[in-house]
């Protein structure tokens, strides 16, 4: 279209109406607010609906039901929020409603410092609500990036029928970038079809690929949705028989498309012993600290994780057999070097975390290196 | 009724074993609008529930809407699983918060009649924030909330609509709390058709239940119960029937209300069955989609 200066999270709401979001729920929360404020101007230019509503866990419920519904559904918050949300975050993943949720991350806990910059967020993204359910969540690492990545958000939802964590962070979120977003009408976009009569369809199939169609209500699909237990059809069930074939299909289902899932990025080179591995904001660090090392001569390789969640485990356990350190910077106390440490064990991994609403600076990769 | 009744919610039940020629005969209305594979239902037998859900049904019976044009979103509890027995859409939410899917559903799809069905503690404990919004918007949704001041499915804690001096698992000396007018609430929020009868008086709420799902706006029908099994226990009031009898002895219709003295009226301590309020404000939905048309007309 044409070269603009923007902020992460206006390219957020881009991406959203780009994605063929239509509806948006949210409440006030620094620092993710101008998503909502973009989307309530421009999503009645489109058709689409905007509310503002009490607070975060009726947005939550308000997206799940405006998909229900039939429209594509976001939200946007920050950490507070985010926490208030995860009961309803647990609803979508055992209803299989697809939505997405933008969390702008704040440095928490609890009000924390609204201003301030943090990726505290990852381990409530994978675990925040209760029980074991299936989630993906990515990590935007630049203002074009949260453009493609709400667009790829809304497709994993539609395609694999679950929430998806949009995991920003406040530098990204607040960072203003030149981007050139590319014209909305050329975009693929994923719609899901249901080409089942009435008559036989079922809102919890179990379909090989593990991801039954959803129908709107309203259209002649009527059925019953429930956050409990259920079977094939959506009623509430203890019967073991219908329970297991259901938990072993939500459970096991992005795992069947995990290399559509897996967004990463690997810059490596030849004979490195060195690895740094980061997401979001603090790999820009990571990246800066990348160029200067490389400028000394060192040999370093470098992944950056798109997709937070599932963990790319292959990626990580190859990177691993490959290199003897991997240092991992990020703007939390350790939370995805803890995952890293699981799939390539403690002494390989060099934590720099950060919860103090500073960035990892290149300095600190760099030292992370000797020793 | 021409299927075996095998299971609730998958366990093989004591009245799966009563044989099918002993039950019940659905009426067509019946058979149109219920589930009936999923009888019976998880209530107590007596439970003023299933008069409520007779309600609804002979109420959208008739208005003769479309199963497929009504939406019904429940939260959590015991009058939370009345969606589960009939045929409409079905959304049974999480606690408290069926007002806030059904705030979504209905931008969605405005062409639905979403009847949002919560007990008190749902409606308006844990859900009370929601209740007061849902009817501040005018959002065309109907609030049906059975009260029978109690949390009946956890076994017997006080409510928002406990009366004083009422004695609950959690309220062991009697409840100290003061309980939430429900009506008077709604009608201070915003809500623009408010009514309130008894689970005693079948055919009234049927009435007030068709004149507010009809109703484009925010409606709110409170329905009276009772919890025989827990409320009625603790405080002693007897069997179902007992405290059936009680809605009729201590109730009074609005119009009754109003031929008393001022005096007489202050002293008035009778469950007061009535519409209290029936007027028209801007729908949200509709306001919405005229605002879509003035943006889009660059009107705005």
């Amino acid at each position: 279209m044409a070269v603009k200066l923007m902020q992460g999270n206006d390219a957020i709401g881009w991406g959203a109406i780009a994605a063929g979001c239509r509806f948006y729920a949210g409440y006030p929360i620094t620092p993710s607010t101008e998503v909502a404020e973009i989307l309530s101007r421009e999503l009645p230019k489109v058709g689409g609906k905007f509310i503002q509503m009490e607070d975060e866990i009726a947005s939550m419920g308000a997206i799940i039901g405006a998909r229900v519904g039939g429209l594509k559904s976001m939200t946007a918050t920050s950490g507070p929020g985010f926490s208030l949300m995860q009961e309803n975050i647990g609803y979508a993943a055992m209803t299989e409603i697809p939505c997405v949720v933008v969390n702008v991350q704040r440095l928490g806990p609890s009000t924390g410092q609204p201003t301030a910059a943090s990726q505290g967020d990852v381990m409530q993204a994978r675990w925040g609500t209760h029980g074991d359910h299936p989630i993906i969540a990515l990590s935007p690492i630049s203002v074009r990036q949260s453009f493609d990545l709400t667009v790829k958000a809304f497709d994993m939802s539609e395609k694999y029928r679950t929430p998806v964590i949009l995991l920003a962070d406040e530098i990204v979120g607040h960072m203003r970038e030149p981007v050139d977003l590319p014209d909305f009408k050329t975009i693929k976009i994923f719609e899901q079809q249901v080409t089942e009569s009435p008559a036989t369809y079922k809102p919890f199939r179990n379909t090989p690929d593990g991801v039954p169609p959803l129908a709107p209500f309203g259209v002649g699909y009527r059925y019953h949705i429930t956050g409990l237990f259920h079977n094939e059809d959506g009623f509430p069930t203890q019967n073991m028989a219908e329970i297991d074939p259901w938990l072993e299909r939500v459970n096991t289902k992005l795992d069947k498309h995990i290399d559509d899932i897996t967004l990463v990025e690997e810059d490596y080179q030849a004979e490195a012993k060195v690895a740094f591995l980061s997401y979001g904001a603090s790999a820009r660090t990571a990246r800066h600290a990348l160029k200067l090392a490389r400028a000394q001569g060192k040999k370093v390789n470098m992944l950056t994780l798109f997709t937070i969640w599932p963990f790319p485990e292959k990626q990580v356990e190859a990177l691993g057999e490959s290199v003897d350190r991997i240092i991992v910077p990020e703007m939390n106390l350790g939370q995805l070097a803890y995952e890293v440490e699981r799939m390539v064990g403690r002494k390989k991994v060099r934590r720099v975390g950060l919860a103090n609403g500073e960035m990892v600076t290149p300095q600190m990769v760099l030292d992370a290196m000797e020793g | 009724m021409d299927e075996t009744i095998q299971q609730v919610h998958g366990m093989e039940s004591e009245e799966a074993l009563i044989p099918q020629e002993n039950w019940f005969e659905l009426s067509e209305t019946l058979q149109k609008l219920t589930k009936k594979r999923k009888f019976p239902t998880i209530w107590c037998s007596g439970c003023g529930i299933g008069i409520v859900m007779g309600a609804l049904i002979r109420a959208i019976d008739r208005l003769g809407l479309d199963n497929d044009k009504v939406a019904l979103v429940a939260g959590i509890g015991c009058t939370a699983r009345m969606p589960g027995y009939l045929d409409f859409n079905t959304l049974h939410t999480t606690h408290g918060r069926a007002l806030a899917f059904a705030t979504g559903l209905k931008i969605a799809r405005p062409d639905l009649k979403v009847i949002a069905i919560m007990g008190d503690g749902d409606a308006l404990a844990i859900g009370g924030n929601h209740f007061i919004h849902a009817a501040r918007r005018n959002l065309g949704i109907t609030a049906l909330v059975v009260n029978n001041a109690i949390y009946g499915m956890t076994g017997g804690q006080y409510s928002p609509t406990t009366p004083i001096g009422g004695r609950a698992t959690t309220a062991p000396y009697g409840n100290i709390e003061p309980p939430f007018p429900i009506c008077d609430l709604a009608i201070a929020a915003g809500a623009t058709y408010v009514a309130r009868s008894t689970v005693y008086h079948a055919l009234e709420l049927d009435k007030y239940l068709a004149e507010a799902i009809a109703k484009d706006g925010f409606s709110v029908i409170e329905a009276v119960s009772y919890c025989h099994t827990t409320f009625g226990r603790l405080n002693k009031l007897g069997t179902a029937a007992d405290m059936m009898r009680a809605l009729k002895d201590n109730s009074i219709p609005q119009s009754a209300l109003d031929r008393l003295t001022p005096e007489e009226k202050a002293a008035n301590t009778k469950i007061v069955r009535g519409k209290f309020i029936d007027i028209e404000r801007p729908q949200y939905t509709q306001v919405y989609a005229d605002l879509i048309t003035r943006v889009q007309g660059g009107e705005l």
